[in-house]
């Protein structure tokens, strides 16, 4: 076929088509440009949404009688258009939908502006958005939307914290390149970070002890969400039993690919610089590997005093 | 009623984009190939299936004519449908008794146009057109509420792609793939191919049929029933009128070697099977169906044809055949084909 003898051709009706509706779908156009539904009885009861002239179960004519529905509806079956196309009557993704108009017996197709096929299921309640100029044509419901069933409810309070005199003197001992734990005297255990009170056997703790900066890594999970408190992602953050503990410390391992990370591994702090450190578990980069053999959990004193 | 059988089925090798020759001449081969067929030159009746709004002018069917011969002056006829339901007319003039052979025809160029918004303009125009509901949006509404096994639905599509590759009439399409949809939940793939084409069959009646053909396809029941149009007032995941049609066919009245359905999503299939009550085990569109070659007006007339052809052929006893038009399923012919009358 030669490309040359290839022309567009339209087929249209200028300024439209002009059809009469009849008393019974003009009715139902009348009431819609005054933003009400309704329906119309057949004579063996069923309501009609829309109307129809005829009933299509017997063929005999509808009455006289109509009955207002809805305007809320229970979506019956819907099909969603991921990419809408010129023609149809919402621009971003929405869900044709069935809708059974409350008090009708049939259902009404429609569009349904949901966001996304998430918040779509068969029983999902709708209520019409209308346009602002309605004009008695269907499309005066621009769309129907899900009912209100939940709200984001913002919540934001600002408070001053202080860490308390134990963690004060934890941290204390992390600014000066230390780990600083509490033995209990009754329990011989050590906890760390460093603490006023046993919570094994409430005794007041009299002691304290530094701890070394090397230990083990008694469980670990891998991120893949970022975190503004990790480097990078993935990142894992790990229960460090140091050694001379007898409780684990959460912190984040590195130096280390995330899926080499092991428990048993033995690591060791990496220190900011001295002229760096502050108040704050920040003095401590992360938690790097030492290279020695992996150590046997069973034989430490475990995860817990 | 009278004796009527398929006697001479033709279609083009469809394709999936416009190849340059217009309607008259993309029936012309069809035609021409019944007729050498039969034998035929003249037929008593003429009747054929097609849609001026695929070429966007009306009266588009006239000008087909030229593929036939109308002088001196035929006696013929034209449906706005499927060449199927074109078929059913000329069955009904059959049994009129006056004339023996009948030339049905349908055919279609749905490269020219966007097959899927011209469909809009089949919808009623108060309730259904004004929404811009478009042919697939339509058909995925069916879809979700027929509630489809997503893998019974590949399944059909890839049967009939294979099946297509292997019949050279049909497209050739690949294995469906991909997790995109087209209207969730329809895929693209479950949507029927874009298709130029036509087709052509010859009915006789009584002893001008066994003349005409060896083995003659007998019509033993024909029978189409329709639905209200509007969606909302019918129960879409079941398609009652072809159950009626069915019935009233005979469809159930012996065993189905072979039924060609007019599936124009893979999700009709199940519907259609329950319908007509047909077991796993029947065999349906081993030509590929619809979902491997759609000329649009022709495809119903095809399911026909290749439901005859079977029995023509004799690799087939008993075969049903079905047609659809509307939206959703709304109208549905189904005919019972057997080797005799």
């Amino acid at each position: 076929m030669s490309e040359d003898l290839v022309a567009t051709h339209v087929l249209e009706f200028p300024g439209g088509y002009t059809r009469t509706t009849g008393p019974v779908i003009g009715r139902f156009l009348t009431e819609l440009r005054d933003r009400r539904l309704v329906g119309v009885r057949t004579a063996g009861g069923r309501v009609l949404v829309p109307p129809l002239e005829y009933d299509p179960d017997t063929g005999e004519p509808v009455t006289e009688e109509y009955v207002e529905v809805g305007p809320a509806g229970t979506v019956q079956a819907w099909a969603w258009v991921g990419s809408p196309r010129p023609g149809h009557p919402l621009d971003r993704p929405f869900a044709w939908a069935m809708i059974k108009l409350d008090g009708a017996d049939t259902a009404l197709v429609h569009a349904v502006d949901a966001g996304s096929p998430k918040a779509l299921r068969p029983g999902l309640r709708v209520r019409p958005r209308w346009r602002a100029a309605t004009a008695g044509h269907i499309t005066d419901i621009e769309c129907f939307l899900p009912e209100v069933a939940s709200l984001v409810a913002p919540v934001r309070a600002e408070y001053r914290v202080t860490p308390g005199r134990a963690l004060t003197r934890f941290l204390e001992g992390v600014r000066d390149g230390r780990f600083v734990g509490a033995r209990c005297a009754e329990c011989a255990a050590v906890y760390v970070p460093y603490r006023e009170s046993c919570p094994a056997c409430g005794s007041v703790v009299e002691e304290e002890v530094e701890v070394a900066d090397t230990g083990t890594v008694t469980t670990f999970a891998i991120n893949n969400l970022p975190d503004p408190r990790a480097p990078e992602v993935p990142f894992v953050s790990a229960y460090v039993l140091l050694d001379g503990a007898d409780t684990p410390m959460i912190a984040l391992i590195g130096g280390v690919p995330a899926h080499e990370v092991r428990q048993g591994m033995r690591v060791r702090a990496v220190w900011v610089p001295p002229e760096e450190r502050t108040l704050s578990m920040t003095n401590v980069k992360w938690f790097e590997p030492t290279g020695e053999p992996d150590a046997d959990l069973d034989e430490s004193s475990g995860g817990g005093a | 009623m009278r004796e009527v059988a398929v006697v001479a089925f033709a279609q083009t090798v469809h394709t999936g984009h416009d190849t340059g020759l217009a309607e008259p001449e993309l029936l012309l081969p069809v035609i021409d190939e019944v007729k050498r067929a039969t034998g035929l030159k003249r037929f008593g009746f003429t009747c054929s299936g097609s849609c001026d709004y695929l070429a966007g002018a009306p009266f588009s069917f006239v000008s087909a004519l030229d593929a036939v011969g109308a002088w001196p002056p035929i006696s013929e006829s034209h449906v706005e449908m499927d060449g199927a339901f074109a078929l059913y007319e000329a069955w009904v003039r059959l049994q009129h008794g006056d004339i023996d052979t009948a030339l049905v025809y349908g055919f279609g160029k749905s490269s020219m146009s966007d097959i899927r918004e011209i469909m809009t303009l089949q919808l009623d125009p108060y309730y259904l057109a004004p929404l811009g509901l478009d042919q697939v949006s339509y058909a995925a509404l069916q879809a979700s509420a027929v509630n489809a096994d997503r893998a019974a639905l590949d399944e059909i599509v890839r049967r009939s792609r294979a099946d297509g590759r292997a019949n050279p009439y049909a497209l050739d399409l690949p294995d469906p793939a991909g997790d995109e949809f087209e209207v969730e939940p329809l895929r693209p793939y479950d949507v029927a191919p874009v298709t130029d084409g036509a087709a052509a069959v010859v009915l006789a009646a009584g002893d001008r049929a066994r003349e005409l053909a060896g083995r003659p396809a007998w019509i033993t029941g024909i029978a189409h029933r329709a639905e209200p149009h509007y969606l909302g007032m019918r129960d879409l995941s079941r398609s009652v009128s072809t159950a009626e049609a069915g019935r009233a066919a005979g469809v159930g009245k012996g065993p189905v070697d072979v039924a060609e359905l007019h599936t124009q999503f893979s999700h009709e299939e199940p519907i259609l099977r329950e319908a007509l009550g047909l077991s796993g085990d029947v065999v349906v569109n081993p030509s590929g169906g619809p979902l491997a070659a759609n000329p649009v007006m022709a495809t119903g007339l095809i399911r026909i044809g290749e439901a005859a052809r079977r029995i023509l052929d004799a690799a087939a006893d008993r075969t049903v055949a079905h047609a659809t038009s509307g939206p959703c399923l709304q109208q549905n012919l189904v005919a019972v084909l057997e080797t005799s009358a």
